[in-house]
């Protein structure tokens, strides 16, 4: 099913900095959709001036805290393998990332950190009204957060408003608005946020309903439900829509990795979209085997979903790897010869100007401007190179969709539920609840699956592959570094369910 | 007002029971991370393999150019 693991340099790489990655989303989409959530609670409070509402608030704060203290930093580890493992990438793109990272750390960072110590240490100490204002900044705060991370993410997956100057050997920011607005980086932060609430969401519906099932706080597990599932719907359309947003611009940035999300090889007017399907994992570009042992389409679907018209063509890999003339796709072929001819341009440019050879430097950079939007291809053996792991990323599409699909039914089944009174004796419903808190960190990694592993081999799309932009280190390094994180995070991971079960089983403070 | 600012925060830290085990699990992390991880496995490569900018320019360029 899944292809062939290569324990190159540059996947060891790849893998310590998916290993940190995958690690570190455990924790982040949670203080993202809890922040908001506490946000919610602590405003019914207010409103109402109902303690249980304050003792309910509480309670998911503590969690909340938990959640932070032990993910707080671990993206920090990330940057540390820019430096190390990413050198050639690092120094690349420095000049982009510099200003969102930067930004990140100066306003988001501070402004939460600010409020936090008010959020946890202020309860009885400043007023309801401040309070409450700090519970909101800490979430605004939190989301803006991801903001500029996935502006730096959304720049890689659509490189915008920059220049590159052959002189430094970096991308250069000449757009900043052109970069914060890039469309990809847009649609990837709502998505991003709004599954975060979601998840959030389950996770209350998860906890709560363990609650029902032990028969223990339950009118505090019933209001947690009600306004995690009311929210939840609202998440669950919202992160329905930003989808919808990103595949479109996945459909114009990044085809390929549209192709691999559907297992198209053969491009199609009238595209169906796969609900379901088993890949046959022999199937290379360009051979004439089936591309799925068994699948269902919904028809029409994909064109829709690709260009917003039912009657429109969605190439397949095969297009994208030889070309289609009639759809004018340019072939993998012929862009590698470009980006060959951009990269011994550059060689030329470089040489030329330290010879301050003025002509020569001159002419090189002509050349290098005329092909360099096709850079990354130069690097590539062969257009099939440009493919990703299809089968990867065709399954975690389409786990991370049918979940999302299924989520906003159980809220709705549980709202249902509430409405009728009849939540405490659904003893089904309380398993399918708790269910949820696996299912919702799936649906969360399997997406991030898709946008990273689908945009495979680029490191920045187009421009930059993974094999260019790695260090040259011995693989023992990383691969020593690679199970000691694998270590430090099993542990924090520990350390998170246990004291989190133990606060939960605790439950809030009693009336 | 800075004596309340710091009665604020230190009545704060006095009185909190599981996040004291945090705060713990925190240091702990950090210095995992900055005093052992980023000192002795992360070093930049290249502001410790060149001390320029130029030789560094000149080293991605080279990189760059040389198809692998």
């Amino acid at each position: 099913m899944v292809e062939q693991i290569d324990f190159s340099q540059v996947n060891w790489a790849r893998a310590q900095f998916a290993l940190t990655a995958m690690y570190h989303w455990i924790f982040v989409p949670l203080t993202l959709g809890l922040s908001v959530l506490l946000a919610f609670f602590e405003t019914i409070y207010v409103k109402t001036g109902n303690e249980a509402w304050k003792r309910l608030t509480k309670f998911w704060m503590t969690l909340f805290a938990i959640n932070f203290a032990i993910g707080v930093a671990t993206g920090i580890i990330l940057e540390f393998q820019f430096g190390t493992n990413w050198s050639n990438y690092s120094w690349i793109v420095g000049d982009i990332f510099g200003a969102p990272l930067a930004i990140e750390g100066i306003f988001a960072f501070f402004l939460e950190a600010t409020f936090f110590a008010m959020m946890f240490f202020g309860w009885d100490r400043v007023s309801k009204g401040m309070h409450l204002f700090s519970t909101w900044m800490v979430a605004i705060g939190a989301n803006l957060s991801a903001l500029w991370i996935l502006v730096a993410n959304g720049w890689m997956q659509n490189p915008v408003g920059m220049e590159f100057n052959p002189d430094t050997a970096r991308f250069e920011m000449v757009n900043f608005a052109e970069i914060i607005f890039n469309p990809v980086a847009v649609s990837k932060f709502t998505h991003t946020t709004s599954s975060g609430f979601l998840l959030a969401c389950l996770f209350v519906v998860g906890v709560s309903s363990w609650y029902l099932m032990k028969g223990r706080h339950q009118l505090m597990a019933k209001r947690s439900i009600v306004v995690a599932s009311v929210f939840g719907v609202i998440a669950a359309a919202y992160v329905g829509f930003s989808g919808d947003e990103a595949a479109y611009e996945v459909s114009q940035q990044q085809p390929m990795k549209l192709a691999a999300m559907e297992g198209l090889y053969e491009g199609e007017v009238n595209a169906g979209l796969v609900a379901l399907g088993v890949i046959n994992s022999k199937k290379i570009a360009g051979d004439t085997q089936e591309p799925f042992i068994f699948s269902v389409k919904i028809p029409y679907a994909l064109s829709l979903l690709a260009n917003r018209e039912l009657g429109s063509f969605v190439p397949g890999i095969d297009d994208l790897v030889f070309g289609n003339e009639e759809q004018g796709i340019e072939s993998g072929a012929s862009r590698i010869a470009k980006g060959k001819q951009a990269i011994a341009a550059l060689a030329a440019y470089k040489e030329a100007r330290n010879n301050h050879d003025d002509v020569a430097s001159q002419q090189a950079l002509g050349q290098f401007d005329a092909y360099k939007s096709n850079l990354g291809y130069g690097y590539l053996e062969s257009g099939a190179d440009a493919v990703p792991p299809v089968a990867t990323t065709f399954y975690a599409f389409h786990i991370m969709v049918a979940l999302g699909t299924l989520f906003p039914l159980i809220f709705i089944v549980l709202l249902y539920y509430i409405y009728k009174g009849e939540l405490e004796n659904a003893g089904w419903l309380h398993i399918v609840g708790l269910c949820c808190i696996p299912l919702a960190w799936i649906a969360s990694e399997t997406g991030w699956v898709v946008a990273e592993v689908g945009r495979q081999p680029w490191a920045i799309q187009g421009l930059l592959p993974v094999q260019v932009a790695n260090t040259n280190l011995t693989t023992g390094t990383i691969q020593t570094t690679f199970f000691m994180f694998l270590f430090l995070f099993t542990l924090l991971i520990i350390a998170e369910f246990k004291i989190m079960l133990t606060q939960i089983k605790k439950g809030p403070e009693e009336d | 007002m800075l004596y309340s600012v710091y009665s604020f925060y230190r009545n704060g830290f006095r009185s909190m029971t599981v996040g004291k085990r945090l705060w713990l699990i925190i240091a702990l992390k950090l210095f995992v991370m900055f005093g052992v991880l980023k000192v002795f496995y992360f070093p930049n490569y290249l502001n410790t393999q060149f001390d320029t900018d130029h030789e560094r320019t000149n080293h991605v360029i080279e990189q760059i150019t040389m198809v692998r």
